[in-house]
């Protein structure tokens, strides 16, 4: 055509107007429905809802009468049907497969096999009779990264025309979305499910974890006839503080276990140090001050799952004042898990019989605890202690920890409830931790 | 089969008529489907679904209304498209919707 001529619409011939028009239609409303199905994939809704959706979009693109998505379970080897539509009442729900048919699924790839083609696999041998009287002409292996994760069952177009070239690309193309968002889904539920065996691998861990500490807690306690259950206590008194204290699950669980071996250095300590009816001399003294540092020793190699395990062993005889040892630390250079254990254990001294006294009364205990504050005990830590004690009193609490271990006589003492009161009243504003914050 | 019987003396046809909403997608869609299936229960032989306000009708409304077309077909009713818009008759004509059902242009 010459260059210099003006193009007019009569110089071109259109053969056939109304069948471009229609191809147009065509791909618009089929091109809709794919874009439509990408989002629904994409989209975080319900994998059922996701599923039938797609179903909807599939037999809609192209008009087809009837069909179905079928999700492969490669344990029980069953394709079973996650969305059908018109498929019947006799169709059934699960499908199931051998190895030849994945074979010839994998080798097929993600292709749509026409019925009539597909009487050579072996579960279509089986089901034969229903996809014969569902009118099945299509089936599509939905083969993801090698591997089958479903398929689609797709029955007559309403045209009644057999299926196209094009028809089968469309159908492949949205079985490629409907395929990725099954095994989407598959990776999600392995992820969900291994996440669960770890949580209960973790779970059996901590378990074992807390029977060890436990039996490490006996052992201790063994050592001494006149303190058993000593260790136990102090881990309970310890637990509770720290719930007092606001503490997460974790760190409770951490001063629990901190109170259950603060003591593990007295394994090495003569027993008739430990067990002495008398009040030991300075040589039986020194012996028996080295246990926390010993107990460090024996802690520090071990991985708890909880921080300062082994410091609060070294310095749970450590006071605010710097009179305590091993070190005789001052206030904020003795970590927080050591006061914690410090007032949980110096609790269980003076709450329980010793060779050479008999335990002090309860009211007596608490005064001396209150008068110590600021001095050997964190002041915040002996008002959480106060507060846990009180809340048991009050019957705020279901259970009876401070009953179980120092006698119902003991926790019924006259007036305790209200000493203790009076002492959270008059100790937590003028307690030197809370002079110090306010400057 | 009383469904039959019903069709093939159609005295009195008990015909029901849906009103579709503006956009036939899925969630129209599948309230269009249900009340058609009830009106199918109660033994309705001509089912006229009143397309007339509704402007698109998108792969998700095909399907849903080819599965009334099903539902019907297998209770033996009819199912009359009615006020359908030029677009719509198209879509209908080329996926082969207007061959199990009358359509009926606005």
């Amino acid at each position: 055509m010459p260059h210099d001529k003006h193009l007019n619409i009569e110089d071109f011939h259109f053969p056939n107007l109304k069948g471009i028009a229609e191809k147009r239609n065509k791909l618009v409303h089929t091109f809709g429905a794919l874009a439509e199905l990408g989002h629904e994939v994409a989209s975080r809704s319900n994998f059922q809802e996701t599923i039938r959706t797609s179903l909807h979009l599939v037999l809609g693109s192209l008009g087809i009468m009837r069909g179905g998505v079928a999700r492969y379970s490669r344990f029980e080897h069953e394709l079973n049907m996650l969305a059908v539509r018109g498929l019947g009442d006799f169709f059934p729900l699960s499908l199931e497969l051998c190895h030849e048919d994945e074979r010839q699924f994998l080798t097929n790839g993600l292709a749509p096999i026409e019925v009539s083609q597909a009487a050579v696999l072996p579960f279509f041998q089986i089901y034969n009779r229903t996809f014969e009287s569902t009118r099945l002409e299509l089936f599509l292996p939905l083969v993801i990264r090698d591997e089958t994760v479903g398929a689609i069952f797709l029955g007559e177009k309403a045209t009644g025309e057999p299926y196209t070239s094009y028809d089968k690309e469309i159908v492949c193309a949205m079985g490629r979305h409907i395929g990725s968002a099954i095994a989407q889904r598959n990776m999600l539920t392995e992820i969900e499910r291994r996440s669960d065996e770890n949580r209960k691998l973790y779970d059996d861990l901590r378990m074992t974890y807390a029977d060890t500490v436990k039996a490490f807690a006996t052992a201790i306690d063994c050592k001494d006839k006149y303190t058993e259950g000593h260790s136990v206590r102090v881990g309970k008194y310890s637990e509770i503080i720290g719930q007092e204290l606001g503490w997460g699950a974790d760190e409770v669980e951490g001063a629990a276990v901190a109170g259950y071996l603060h003591d593990v250095g007295k394994l090495t300590v003569e027993r008739k140090i430990i067990n002495a009816p008398y009040r030991i001399n300075a040589k039986e003294s020194a012996e028996l001050n080295k246990h926390p540092a010993v107990g460090f020793e024996i802690l520090s190699p071990i991985h708890h799952p909880y921080t300062d395990v082994p410091l609060a062993a070294k310095y749970h005889h450590e006071r605010l004042d710097g009179h305590g040892y091993p070190d005789g630390l001052y206030d904020r250079q003795i970590p927080y898990i050591a006061k914690v254990v410090n007032l949980a254990d110096s609790f269980d001294a003076m709450t329980t019989d010793r060779p050479y006294r008999r335990r002090r009364p309860a009211n007596d205990v608490f005064e001396d605890l209150q008068r110590n504050a600021g001095k050997q005990f964190a002041p915040e830590i002996v008002s959480a202690f106060f507060r846990g004690i009180l809340k048991e009193l009050n019957g705020e609490v279901k259970e009876k920890s401070f009953r179980k271990m120092l006698g119902r006589e003991y926790m019924e003492t006259e007036g305790l409830a209200i000493s203790l009161r009076t002492a959270l009243n008059g100790m937590t504003p003028t307690s030197p931790l809370t002079r110090i914050s306010a400057e | 089969m009383e469904a039959e019987a019903v069709r093939v003396s159609p005295v009195e046809p008990k015909t029901a008529v849906v009103v579709a909403d503006d956009y036939l997608n899925k969630l129209t869609g599948e309230k269009i489907e249900r009340e058609c299936k009830r009106r199918l229960d109660e033994g309705c032989t001509e089912l006229v679904v009143d397309l007339s306000q509704t402007e698109i009708v998108n792969s998700i409304g095909v399907s849903i209304l080819l599965g009334v077309i099903d539902s019907a077909t297998n209770a033996g009713a009819k199912v009359v498209f009615s006020e359908v818009n030029e677009n719509t008759v198209e879509l209908f004509d080329m996926l082969g919707v207007s061959k199990h059902a009358t359509v009926v242009a606005v």
